[in-house]
């Protein structure tokens, strides 16, 4: 036991668990908005909605499903020039921040357009007859009837990004990732990497329990 | 209040060209229950939808309260259908809203003040009788309850026109009559306009004024209920009349006991206003030399007053029967002989 306590640099470890959930928390915020947008704009312009636009709609759908096809590691390396003029560096957890953002926001707008399509039609139509105009039909009508299944898509949406930034870590990001590599794999220290493990588990599973609260509170059906 | 004037809608669909709505011409006045009858796919949908705008005429004109509905766009549109609510088939009430914030989302529309809009929920629970259940979420209410929900929604704005999709078909018999009483009692109290659409003569027959029969995309009759009632012309029309006047049982009856007693005949007889409430079957009993059998009676009330029909078998001499036929034929009741023994 000892040993163990020994091998592992605790002050390391802490330091890395905070890398980690700020590039998450940064990421979820900025994810779950651009999602939202980009989901609202996916579900308004399909064909029936009140801003039905072909063109709009293909062109969204194009770039979300690009960006949600690349697999994560390319993406970072592919970003590296955009990350380079936007934070100046490609090294730490702000670089990192870019591509996690950019990998996981189409994910997440395709889950606020799959929660936007189960609201009933009827409610919309019923909002117009009553004279709302878009603005009402979205903030009081779209969001929060479908504010538990956008709950439960962060929920998700959160823990992918967790693993992201575990894959960002590997490459010069920081946090548990970049620890279990550096400090475990590398060193040949299967303890550490078990650590960093653990403390990734005990974080997913926090988001979860924060996620499922959240999502059985706002749900009212 | 209303008028439809030469309105036809075509939808183009993978099949071709559909008519919806076929050269429909209509006038509804102020203060009317107006109904429209007929099977899914008549029409009627597409029709009460163009009076709040939800769907475009492709020709004609639709006015509504003052304001040419066909042709108006944003912002008077949104005006104008506060003036003219809807209630639904399936209520479309929002789950994540308590009673109460359900029927302030109209309000909140309108741009109410919070002290006003709680005043004015208060009123229309009371209204619609739903007091003690504001704070429930609809997932918590019956199906009536739920339309009730959906009838104060509709009043907030104290509108013009109410227009009512189906409002009854998800609902029990009993229910649908408590949600009837509360429209009849609405258009009483605030003297609202009322048009609404079904696929049950039962519906009509309770509290609509006058009624019209759409069949593919056409109105094919019009006229008060009482008169549609009483002397309906085309054949959905008498189909739709049949719904409430006679049961299926009606027939099997007859059959039976035709077999059972070979003899007379099995009349109907349909009564009017009045006429309905005379001692008929006691002066054909007394006198004339006839055995009366009554098989099913029916008394039905509209708006306009009421209507029965009666079922009975006559057995006796061929001419007393005939007399006895013309009696009742003279006291201004309709006899049809249905089968002959």
């Amino acid at each position: 036991m000892a040993d163990f306590m020994e091998l592992v640099k605790w002050d390391g470890l802490l330091l890395a668990t905070r890398e980690t959930i700020y590039m998450t928390a940064i990421s979820v915020l900025a994810t779950f908005i651009l999602g939202l947008l980009l989901g609202l704009l996916l579900f308004l312009t399909s064909k029936g909605n009140i801003w039905e636009n072909r063109g709009v709609n293909i062109i969204t759908a194009g770039f979300v499903n690009i960006f949600r096809s690349i697999p994560f590691i390319i993406l970072i390396v592919l970003l590296i020039p955009f990350t380079k003029i936007l934070v100046g560096t490609m090294l730490g957890a702000n670089a990192a921040l870019p591509a996690l953002i950019i990998g996981a926001a189409p994910f997440y707008a395709r889950m606020v357009e799959i929660a936007l399509r189960e609201i009933d039609k009827g409610v919309i139509e019923a909002s117009q007859s009553m004279g709302a105009t878009h603005g009402h039909i979205i903030f009081k009508v779209l969001i929060p009837e479908s504010l538990p299944a956008l709950i439960s898509g962060i929920t998700v949406t959160t823990i992918s990004l967790v693993g992201f930034t575990a894959m960002a870590g590997v490459i010069g990001a920081g946090g548990l990732g970049h620890f279990a590599y550096l400090e475990g794999f590398q060193r040949n220290r299967p303890m550490v990497t078990l650590v960093a493990t653990i403390a990734i588990l005990i974080l997913v599973f926090i988001i979860q329990f924060i996620g499922d609260y959240f999502t059985k509170k706002t749900d009212k059906r | 209040m209303i008028s439809i004037k030469n309105v036809r809608k075509i939808f183009s669909t993978k099949q071709g060209l559909l008519k919806a709505v076929d050269e429909v011409n209509l006038d509804i006045k102020e203060g009317e229950i107006f109904g429209v009858i007929g099977y899914s796919g008549a029409g009627k949908s597409t029709l009460i939808r163009m009076l709040n705008g939800l769907e475009l005429p492709t020709d004609g004109t639709v006015n509504v309260a003052g304001r040419e509905i066909s042709k108006i766009k944003g912002a008077e549109l949104r005006k104008a259908r506060q003036e003219i609510s809807m209630i639904f088939q399936h209520f479309n009430l929002l789950w994540s809203r308590t009673v109460s914030e359900n029927i302030a989302f109209p309000l909140e529309i309108a741009g109410v003040s919070a002290p006003e809009r709680k005043k004015r929920v208060e009123e229309l629970i009371k209204l619609v009788g739903l007091e003690g259940r504001g704070d429930a979420y609809p997932s918590q209410l019956s199906g009536g309850q739920k339309q009730r929900v959906g009838i104060a929604r509709a009043l907030a704005n104290n509108p013009k026109v109410l227009l009512c999709d189906e409002a009854t078909s998800a609902l029990d018999p009993q229910t649908t009559d408590s949600i009837l009483d509360l429209l009849v009692d609405i258009n009483k109290k605030f003297g609202l306009t009322i048009v609404l659409i079904t696929h049950e003569m039962h519906v009509i027959r309770k509290i609509c004024h006058r009624v019209a029969v759409m069949e593919s995309g056409r109105i094919v009759e019009l006229g008060p209920v009482l008169d549609v009632f009483k002397n309906p012309q085309q054949p959905i029309t008498k189909r739709f009349v049949q719904q409430v006047t006679e049961p299926e049982k009606t027939k099997e009856t007859a059959e039976h006991l035709l077999e059972r007693y070979p003899h007379g005949k099995v009349i109907q007889l349909s009564f009017l206003g009045e006429a309905t409430e005379q001692p008929l079957i006691t002066r054909v009993i007394r006198d004339f030399d006839v055995v009366v059998n009554i098989l099913q009676g029916n008394i039905s009330h509209t708006q306009n007053g009421s209507y029965g029909t009666l079922f009975i078998h006559l057995d006796g001499q061929a001419n007393e029967i005939q007399k006895a036929i013309e009696f009742i034929h003279s006291q201004q009741v309709g006899v049809e002989v249905i089968s002959n023994g």
